[in-house]
């Protein structure tokens, strides 16, 4: 599974430019689903059919699009000022490389002369340079999109990678689609666009598919960290079970429902409530009549750094937690 | 809610696809005439009834369906030139312009106001509006300036201590010229001169004036469907259900976006200038409300360049047009948007090249004139 999750992570695709990371997952289901379909705005949808009368229809997501930043100007000198594309902290950008869709890379600077510089920098102060000399020859236009550039590192039981938000969740996706040897469900797995700006394409699918439950697959923050976030989960404690986020309630019976298969398979879970963010899960929920919705989280340190961190073995607990999901009835 | 009636009103289609079939769809000019008129209307949110009238009257003779929906856009059809297989493309520009809502009649007659849409509050104070359905001619007054003490005189004017002035002795005469919840705009004529346009609502006025065009032109290898939209500028809630209602296999909006491209006050190089006068249609990319699709953005910018058309990419950044709600339709809905660049936008009045108005127009005509079923293929 690390092969797969380092061709994922060091794919390109910032929001809206899921088109080289959409091949990519492309390639990797090849044969394992019943269809393949690409949707108008880009979702990538894989259908297992039904195999029961009794089976449901259930909707997995997990999104391709991973954050990045957005070119807003090119100046005299040939620096590229940006806008971002999803929550990305300043912070996190000052000497960050970043690669471009035609795999140009360039390095984030910031200003040196800025107001006040204890504060935070504001994003119109950072700039992307790509060892343009002035304006004439720098490659980039308006509207290109780029987003963190690292190759994935092993740390131990743990993996460091840039857009493990949500190549992690790619990842469980594909291997879930690999093991799922039966299910009485028609289980359609939807690889959606521009979740990073809104929960764009997840919305769009959802009222294509119309489904009976859904289920998102994403990250969360951990809590276990130098007085870090107020959150209980951490890496190692197993797949983080949704309560609630920013923009949804999970719906009880699928966390119910989830906790009870992790136990009968002697998975350890957590549970997670999420103070700040959401995923695909907060607009399926809402699309056309409504369904019921939760969510499974990898608990993840560094969200929307150049250096994500998640723990294998949370990692595999998740594929097998969704596999025995799927596998057995789901009567909510 | 204005007075309004729905209807549905099927019009006569004009048989012009055989000629048009031979040489290529009829490009039709902008009509100034037109855009004058529509600039003059007074269509602020909610209350878009005199510039859907003005719409629905230019289209007449042009459209093969027309009708008012729920919401009061304005949906037509023109149809494609051959085959019922023809993709279907929405159109959509805005009706609705920002403006001032009446909120409330003082003791002395003058009346208190909201603003409806992003207007600037420092670009009120003093400027002549037109109040209300009769357009009744007032002013936005505030305290005289030997009344206000010398720290007030440097401060802004807030937004509460602005009144329109309609001349009105007494709360009760002022009731019973205007009614809670009328709409007010700024009282501007709209000029034109030596190419150049002023006036207000150009936002998107301009827009409808371009989409009357291209249902007057055609056909076209594609269904046009044409939304003339409402209530954009407090939400995008029009384009909201008509793009349910029409879901279409690709739409693009057409919009008015600023061009804050004057020197920086600071002398140092202005990086935020969204847009620049005098360089052509502006595509978009990216905005607050939607990431353009890769391939539409390419089939307009190809169609400029095969054409000889200018044409600049907004800065992405805030700001949305009816694109962002479109795109959201039912299962999805690839869009862009293309927008006239104008300066001081949402304010008394506007300014406008007439060269980038008639070439946004002409890059749709081509657009959608060059439009086959490669523009939407995946590669």
């Amino acid at each position: 599974m690390q092969a797969l999750i380092r061709r994922l992570t060091e794919s390109y695709g910032p929001s809206g430019s899921e088109d080289q990371i959409r091949d990519v997952v492309r390639g990797e289901i090849r044969g394992l689903a019943d269809y393949v379909t690409i949707d108008p705005l880009g979702n990538l949808i894989a259908v297992v059919k039904k195999k029961a009368k009794s089976g449901k229809k259930i909707m997995l997501a997990a999104h391709l699009d991973e954050v990045g930043f957005v070119v807003s100007h090119i100046d005299a000198q040939g620096f590229a000022r940006v806008q971002l594309f999803g929550g990305v902290n300043p912070l996190a950008c000052v000497g960050s490389r970043v690669r471009f869709a035609d795999g140009r890379l360039g390095v984030i600077g910031i200003e040196a002369r800025r107001d006040d510089l204890t504060k935070v920098p504001a994003v119109n102060e950072l700039y992307i340079d790509v060892g343009a000399t002035n304006a004439a020859d720098c490659p980039l236009r308006l509207g290109d999109a780029a987003g963190f550039w690292r190759p994935m590192e092993l740390a131990g039981r743990r993996l460091i990678a840039k857009s493990l938000d949500d190549r992690i969740g790619v990842a469980i996706l594909i291997e879930t689609l690999r093991s799922l040897k039966q299910t009485p469900h028609e289980v359609a797995f939807v690889f959606s666009v521009q979740e990073e700006v809104g929960t764009r394409g997840a919305g769009a699918a959802a009222f294509g598919l119309e489904a009976d439950v859904g289920l998102a697959v994403d990250v969360t923050r951990a809590g276990d960290t130098p007085n870090g976030p107020r959150m209980e989960v951490r890496l190692g404690g197993g797949p983080a079970i949704k309560v609630r986020d920013a923009r949804m309630i999970a719906d009880p019976r699928v966390r119910e429902l989830l906790e009870q298969r992790a136990r009968e398979a002697g998975l350890a879970t957590q549970r997670e409530v999420l103070e700040g963010g959401s995923t695909d899960a907060a607009a399926m929920q809402i699309a056309r009549g409504g369904m019921p919705a939760g969510a499974i989280a990898v608990p993840t340190r560094y969200i929307h750094t150049p250096s994500e961190m998640v723990e294998l073995g949370d990692v595999q607990a998740c594929v097998a937690l969704l596999t025995r999901f799927l596998q057995r009835p789901i009567e909510l | 809610m204005p007075p309004r009636k729905a209807s549905n009103t099927r019009l006569p289609a004009r048989r012009t696809a055989a000629r048009a079939a031979k040489s290529g769809p009829a490009l039709a000019p902008l009509d100034l005439d037109l855009v004058r008129e529509l600039s003059n209307a007074a269509g602020v949110s909610g209350d878009e009834g005199a510039v859907r009238r003005l719409i629905l009257e230019a289209i007449r003779p042009y459209a093969a369906e027309a009708r008012v929906d729920a919401l009061g856009n304005v949906l037509a059809v023109k149809p494609a030139a051959r085959g019922r297989q023809a993709p279907r493309v929405l159109v959509a520009a805005h009706m609705d312009e920002v403006g001032l809502m009446i909120v409330d009649h003082d003791s002395d007659g003058a009346l208190r106001f909201e603003l409806v849409g992003g207007v600037n509050e420092r670009m009120l104070l003093g400027k002549p509006v037109w109040v209300g359905p009769r357009r009744l001619p007032g002013v936005i007054g505030a305290a005289p300036v030997h009344l206000v003490s010398a720290e007030r005189r440097r401060a802004v004017t807030r937004l509460g201590q602005m009144r329109i002035d309609i001349g009105a002795g007494s709360q009760e005469a002022a009731r019973r010229q205007v009614a809670l919840g009328e709409r007010a705009t700024f009282a501007t004529e709209f000029d034109l001169l030596d190419g150049v346009f002023r006036g207000k609502a150009l936002d998107d006025r301009l827009g409808c004036a371009a989409l009357v065009a291209l249902l007057r032109g055609g056909p076209y290898p594609v269904t046009l469907h044409a939304a003339f939209t409402v209530q954009e500028e407090v939400g995008l809630r029009g384009a909201r259900v008509a793009g349910y209602a029409l879901a279409p296999d690709a739409a693009l909006a057409l919009d008015c976006t600023p061009a804050q491209d004057l020197p920086d006050s600071r002398g140092r190089e202005n990086t935020q200038y969204n847009a620049r006068l005098g360089h052509g249609p502006v595509v978009y990319r990216a905005d607050r409300r939607a990431i353009a699709d890769h391939r539409l953005v390419e089939h307009l910018a190809a169609t400029a360049e095969a054409n000889g058309l200018p044409y600049q990419y907004r800065q992405p950044g805030g700001g949305g047009t009816d694109a962002g709600a479109l795109q959201q339709a039912r299962a999805g809905v690839p869009v862009a948007s293309v927008s006239v660049p104008a300066r001081y936008l949402h304010g008394p009045a506007a300014l406008a090249r007439a060269a980038d108005a008639e070439q946004t127009l002409r890059l749709l005509q081509l657009a959608l004139a060059g439009w086959t079923a490669s523009v939407l293929k995946r590669p």
